[in-house]
């Protein structure tokens, strides 16, 4: 390969460039860095691209906004059905239905984020083939863009809380990091997902199938008190586990403390990320050819 | 005098060939066969690398065989795009790149836009650089022309305070202040284009590529587009401007850059490129100047040969030819003795090689006279039937006995635009294969 002999010579490293600075365009190899940096100041894109996304969402339909909580009310309807009611499924002593809705509102912020990011680099071949800019914005914001809907649907959580007569704890403040635990997971599998699907359009596929098995290998219809230690931990190998009896724990005061799962699940999201930011950025230089 | 603001060395970019076939994703289970045969592949590497380690040097289209067949005959379906492609520009230097389509020009921008990264060689860039190699980039249908103004501009690079500031300027200068919180897909074609340019003119990047988007919209908005253009080539920035319309590159830019075939063919003065290049016939000539023939593709037996032509429309001031208004093309035709001709003709045929039009004087049942020499004839259509787009122009010169003398299927490609109207007239957006003038009167 003639290229190895050129490349040699010239250091692989892209520099973005601001005024008076040199910045060398030379092919990269191997592993490259996440240049955060540059994401940072593309942030306005970020911003940008996410508000598309959220503005035109639901155009033209007719329930608008209400999509985003029908999804996970009528899951919740029927779990309660066949789950609750015919299954007489254990719900660690809260009421079956605010019990699995809890579960759903971060699953659903999950599942979307996770299928949106895992298609938005193909559906951005237009933008991908005809401007530079870091390409990690992409799956980024079609993760971020969802969380109106994780919004919406929260507010609905909190109504049935209401309902139920449900007071949360001071656990409560845990949330925003449960959330953010969501979020670096749904990321995290996106990154790995959307640069697959560039070059393999059988990711696509995969998607759909993957969040259906994934639902229920996620303590959602039923706790995850059900299983003996130490597999109730380990349960946590899935961070979707943690989030789901995180958000049981601090906002419908379930006993079962989570640390452990939690931790657990943490770990396995941060590396997931981490590694699936790397994956990204090392097939990024060949998306606007293959996408 | 000036210092070099980019330089780029020895640019190559590969492509698999594979890549543009209509399936071109590969599936995973071609990549997880491949990755399970990888530790064979490795093995026969080891064992085969003693005994041939020859030609790793440079080689650039032949393919060293290093072990796996399926490498092998997978690098065989390569081509390279652009390769050693070295040139420097200086600051504000307005430069344009020509060459045919597919020559390279395009993957060129798309490697210095960072799009995609080249396979070898480098460039070093000083300075902000926006390209432009599409308009509407990023236009969403569902979104208002406010919106979208402000969707493009952040995807171009544009800061959300630079892009407010420019707001007004943008509106005004796409025309389109009455549709401005219209969704665009509610928008005509005409006014879709003008406000993505707009969009686009407003950038204020040091550096900006620029491909083939002016070709858009009709004459006087092109032609203000290209007004846009020469400001800021003024304004001391650096372009490099990617057409196909040689009369804009010669308008804007000293120097010019030929691609051909992935090579750079030459750099240098613009109008001794472009005379150059449109003797290949693969440029769209600009009206009212003399295209040289002596390099065209011909057939014939050549006692009659066409030297030039030239084609303008009478009475108008246009660098391109006029949908539904006369043609006029003057050809310059040697003989080698004093001889009548039965035919002289001009054919025109669209992008796809239909022949639309044949100007044939055979039908006139008239002989040309020719002396020996240089003769001068004079074409003249009419009224021309076509709708804006690129044809080919091809001349024809013939004995109905004897056969023909020269006949260039493509002696050059002409353009044709809308003539400017008074008043908002718009195109339709399907548009009849033929124009045709009509009025329409009441009772």
């Amino acid at each position: 390969m003639s290229s190895v002999v050129s490349n040699a010579a010239y250091p692989a490293r892209i520099a973005r460039a601001t005024v008076g600075q040199t910045m060398r365009i030379a092919p990269s190899r191997g592993w490259v860095s996440l240049k955060l940096g540059e994401l940072w100041e593309y942030r306005e894109l970020l911003y940008f691209l996410m508000w598309r996304d959220i503005k035109v969402r639901y155009k033209q339909t007719v329930l608008g906004a209400a999509w985003a909580i029908i999804q996970p009310v009528f899951t919740m309807i029927v779990f309660s059905l066949f789950f609750g009611q015919l299954g007489k499924m254990p719900s660690d002593g809260i009421p079956y239905p605010i019990f699995s809705f809890a579960a759903l509102v971060p699953w659903t912020f999950f599942a979307n984020g996770l299928s949106q990011s895992s298609n938005s680099l193909v559906g951005s071949s237009n933008l991908i083939t005809k401007v530079y800019f870091p390409r990690l914005v992409v799956p980024l914001s079609a993760v971020l863009s969802g969380v109106v809907d994780f919004a919406l649907s929260f507010v609905v959580l909190l109504g049935m809380m209401f309902f139920f007569g449900i007071v949360p704890t001071v656990n409560f403040l845990w949330l925003p990091l449960l959330f953010l635990l969501a979020f670096i997971a749904s990321l995290g599998v996106g990154l790995w997902f959307s640069a697959l699907n560039v070059e393999f359009r059988d990711v696509r596929y995969l998607i759909t199938f993957v969040t259906q098995l994934w639902l229920f290998a996620t303590p959602i219809a039923y706790p995850s008190s059900m299983l003996p230690e130490p597999w109730r931990t380990l349960y946590g190998l899935n961070p979707m586990a943690g989030v789901v009896e995180g958000f049981r724990w601090a906002l419908l005061g379930t006993n079962t403390a989570p640390g452990a799962i939690i931790a657990v699940s943490s770990t396995v999201a941060v590396i997931v990320l981490i590694t699936g930011a790397f994956y990204f950025r090392r097939m990024e230089r060949t998306f606007a050819d293959v996408v | 005098m000036s210092e070099t603001i980019i330089s780029v060395h020895n640019l190559g970019k590969r492509y698999r060939i594979g890549a543009q076939q209509p399936l071109y994703y590969r599936t995973l289970r071609d990549q997880l066969n491949d990755k399970a045969l990888a530790p064979f592949r490795i093995a026969r590497h080891l064992l085969v690398r003693n005994g041939k380690n020859s030609d790793n040097g440079n080689g650039n289209g032949h393919r060293s065989v290093n072990g796996n067949h399926t490498r092998a005959s997978r690098r065989a379906e390569t081509i390279w795009a652009l390769k050693d492609v070295s040139f420097d520009v200086s600051r504000g230097e307005v430069i344009g790149v020509v060459g045919r389509n597919g020559a390279g020009k395009s993957t060129l921008l798309k490697i210095l836009s960072r799009i995609t990264e080249p396979t070898q060689g480098y460039a070093d860039i000083t300075g902000r650089i926006a390209s432009l190699l599409e308009v509407g980039t990023g236009f969403h249908p569902e979104l208002t022309g406010r919106e979208n103004i402000f969707l493009n501009g952040s995807i171009l690079g544009m800061r959300r305070a630079e892009i407010q500031r420019k707001f007004d300027e943008i509106v005004e200068f796409a025309e389109i202040e009455k549709f401005i919180d219209t969704a665009v897909k509610y928008y005509s074609s005409g006014m879709y284009t003008r406000l993505a340019f707009s969009v686009a003119a407003h950038l204020e990047p040091e550096i900006l590529l620029v491909d083939e988007v002016l070709a858009v919209g009709d004459a006087a908005f092109q032609k203000k587009c290209l007004g846009k253009m020469g400001d800021v080539a003024r304004e001391g920035r650096t372009v490099l401007f990617v057409s196909h319309n040689m009369a804009a590159v010669q308008r804007l830019c000293a120097h010019s850059l030929w691609i051909e075939e992935g090579r750079i063919k030459a750099y240098g003065n613009t109008n001794a490129i472009v005379d150059d290049y449109l003797s290949t016939s693969t440029a769209t000539a600009p009206a009212d100047r003399w295209v040289n023939l002596d390099h065209a593709n011909r057939v014939g037996s050549g006692g009659v040969r066409f030297k030039a032509l030239k084609y303008s429309v009478p009475d108008a001031e246009t660098d391109t030819a006029m949908s539904s208004e006369p043609l006029e093309v003057s050809l310059e035709v040697t003989s080698d003795c004093d001889r009548t001709v039965g035919s002289v003709a001009m054919t025109i045929c669209d992008h796809h090689g239909t022949r639309l039009i044949n100007a044939d004087t055979l039908s006139f049942g008239k002989s040309v006279r020719l002396t020996e020499g240089s003769n001068n004839l004079r074409l003249t259509l009419d009224k021309l039937h076509l709708n804006p787009g690129t044809y080919m122009l091809g001349l024809w010169i013939a004995d109905p006995i004897a056969g023909p003398f020269d006949y260039i299927d493509a002696a050059c490609r002409i353009e044709v635009c809308k003539p400017p109207q008074n008043g908002i007239g718009q195109t339709p957006d399907d548009e009849g294969l033929i124009p045709c003038s009509f009025h329409l009167t009441a009772g």
